[in-house]
């Protein structure tokens, strides 16, 4: 493990080198570093972020330098107090209790042309049909690598290798709420109109980023998330339910 | 509060949102929080009230009632009627009176402080609006011509209820802009990928803003500065400071509205006390940068912080 300075108001705690090499461990091991450095809710600090790897620490210098540390050491300080909760919490047994603690959330995804705009190139690139690709899309068990780009945007983990697909040489300049993309070996759900170079192939009538609650996102980092095939009918159903809330 | 002319683009901020990067939502917030602190306390509002972030000034607003404003920020001609507000000092306007912003000579943007504090929803734990996600702050979206704003209770100060302060904040407080400055940085987690040609040439050339900056960072034009490696690097938290070099070569300095995350590399992360006079850089800016360690950049910030706490006492004096 290793814990770099992010300026002079931040650490990154990066506690696997690669993602890719074993996603579900990394992740893992990122949530409960994440989990353990929040509840041991060290002095000075202000919030956590985890993301693939790592975890960051965002920090008040001013409040550690109440808390008795001289400017030069604050760094250093809050290094040792990281890796003093980090080694504490080791044990096997704590590690098992965050794997039960992962949510699970199914996500209805309409695959219909209208919201599809590229679905048949994604079918192309990888020689499918389009229901090759949906079914393949929709069979899978994704994880929430990170939540980032816009408030709830999720980056899912767990997209079958043949559906990768570059990123759209031009992005378009507005993608509507609830979009369905795939950008290389991830795919991930637009959660407000925002600009976007995914491969669009479906869309979700649920809404994932919700101000008024908190937690305002429907989403969290670590969560299993499967899509499940919807037709158009039902998603104009559950979308009207949607707007009420 | 009536917006008579809302400006280039006008927006309700405090000291931003935290706590919520985990779910992707960005600080916003004043890009100078220290300038907002700092007008705040001198129309004596809590610090964090909510005021006005003014970007290349148009703004033109009435009053209904009677408030103290001051702002901080870069150099504008900022006028009540026909009589000159300049930075630092507090104002008390009468009801019906106008306050003016007009162009800034230096800078790009300021922050005005109401007496009573601007008075919107409080949305996630703040009233800063979050412009990229439209939401928080006046409706989610910057002020236009005739909105018209809540502001809070004026708080029961005894500030004698005339005219403009002949007192001030002090100077670099209250105008932080300079002309082609000298933003300090410390070392970014990936300047390893990046030769030591291409560090001197950050710590010594001086880069030029470009015109598609905005409350996310600044961009800058000028010499490109090339990787060692073209490794695929693993997103992971940035902060407004951080500077990442994406392809192009062409460095970007990340501001309160960046996203939570972020693939590029991070060359470099400019130090707290900077972020103010970095959140005045506008088109054809020139900008140097210079290294200095993290035990400087927490001394300075530590001795900033003390400053203010003077300055509280001081104005606390004053008005008792």
């Amino acid at each position: 493990m290793e814990i770099v300075p992010l300026g002079d108001s931040a650490l990154i705690v990066r506690v696997r080198e690669r993602f890719e090499d074993s996603p579900e461990e990394t992740l893992d091991e990122v949530l409960q570093t994440f989990q353990q450095l929040r509840s041991a809710a060290i002095p000075g600090v202000i919030e956590l972020a985890p993301a693939y790897t790592t975890v960051a620490v965002f920090f008040d210098p001013v409040a550690g330098a109440k808390a008795g540390e001289r400017p030069g050491e604050v760094l250093g300080w809050l290094r040792e107090q990281i890796l003093h909760v980090v080694a504490a919490g080791g044990d096997r047994g704590k590690r098992r209790k965050i794997k039960r603690a992962v949510r699970s959330v199914e996500i209805p995804v309409c695959y219909d042309p209208e919201f599809a705009p590229d679905l048949d190139d994604v079918a192309r690139r990888a020689g499918l049909s389009t229901k090759e690709v949906v079914d393949l899309h929709s069979v899978a068990e994704y994880r929430v690598a990170c939540i980032g780009f816009v408030p709830g945007f999720s980056f899912l983990a767990g997209l079958s290798k043949k559906l990768a697909t570059p990123r759209r040489d031009t992005p378009r300049k507005e993608i509507p709420p609830g979009s369905v993309g795939i950008g290389g070996a991830q795919t991930g759900i637009y959660p407000l109109r925002s600009p976007g170079g995914w491969n669009l192939i479906g869309r979700t009538p649920l809404n994932l980023f919700n101000p008024k609650k908190n937690p305002p996102t429907l989403l969290r980092a670590g969560d299993r998330v499967r899509f499940r095939a919807i037709t158009k009918e039902a998603f104009e159903t559950l979308k009207r339910g949607e707007a009420f809330e | 509060m009536i917006v008579r002319r809302a400006g280039f683009l006008t927006s309700v901020q405090d000291l931003g949102r935290t706590g919520l990067r985990e779910f992707g939502v960005s600080t916003s917030g004043a890009l100078d929080s220290f300038a907002l602190r700092v007008a705040n306390l001198l129309v004596g509002n809590d610090e964090g009230a909510a005021g006005l972030e003014i970007t290349l000034g148009g703004l033109q607003l009435r009053f209904d009632d009677e408030r103290i404003v001051a702002w901080c920020g870069g150099e504008f001609d900022v006028y009540i009627g026909s009589t000159a507000l300049p930075a630092g000092h507090t104002a008390f306007l009468r009801a019906g009176e106008e306050l003016k912003f007009g162009r800034p000579q230096i800078g790009c943007r300021c922050w005005l402080a109401v007496s009573g504090g601007i008075d919107v929803p409080i949305v996630l734990g703040s009233r800063s609006t979050d412009l990229r996600a439209n939401f928080g702050g006046f409706e989610g979206r910057c002020l236009r011509d005739g909105d018209v704003i809540s502001l809070g209770p004026r708080p029961g100060s005894p500030t004698p209820a005339t005219g403009i302060s002949s007192w001030t904040a002090p100077h670099d407080w209250a105008s932080p802009a300079k002309r082609d400055p000298i933003l300090r940085f410390g070392r970014g987690i990936d300047s390893s990928r990046f030769n030591d040609v291409t560090i001197q040439h950050f710590a010594n050339e001086a880069f030029t803003v470009s015109p598609d900056s905005d409350r996310m960072g600044v961009r800058f034009d000028g010499l490109e500065l090339q990787r060692e490696d073209n490794i695929d690097l693993t997103s992971e938290a940035v902060a407004p400071g951080t500077v990442q070099v994406p392809p192009s070569g062409k460095p970007i300095l990340l501001l309160g509205d960046c996203q939570t995350i972020g693939g590029y590399p991070k060359i470099a992360h400019v130090i707290t006390v900077d972020l103010g006079i970095a959140a005045q850089l506008r088109a054809v800016d020139h900008v140097r940068f210079s290294e200095v360690s993290l035990a400087d950049a927490h001394r300075l910030l530590l001795e900033r912080e003390r400053e203010l706490e003077r300055f509280r006492i001081g104005l606390s004096l004053q008005s008792s």
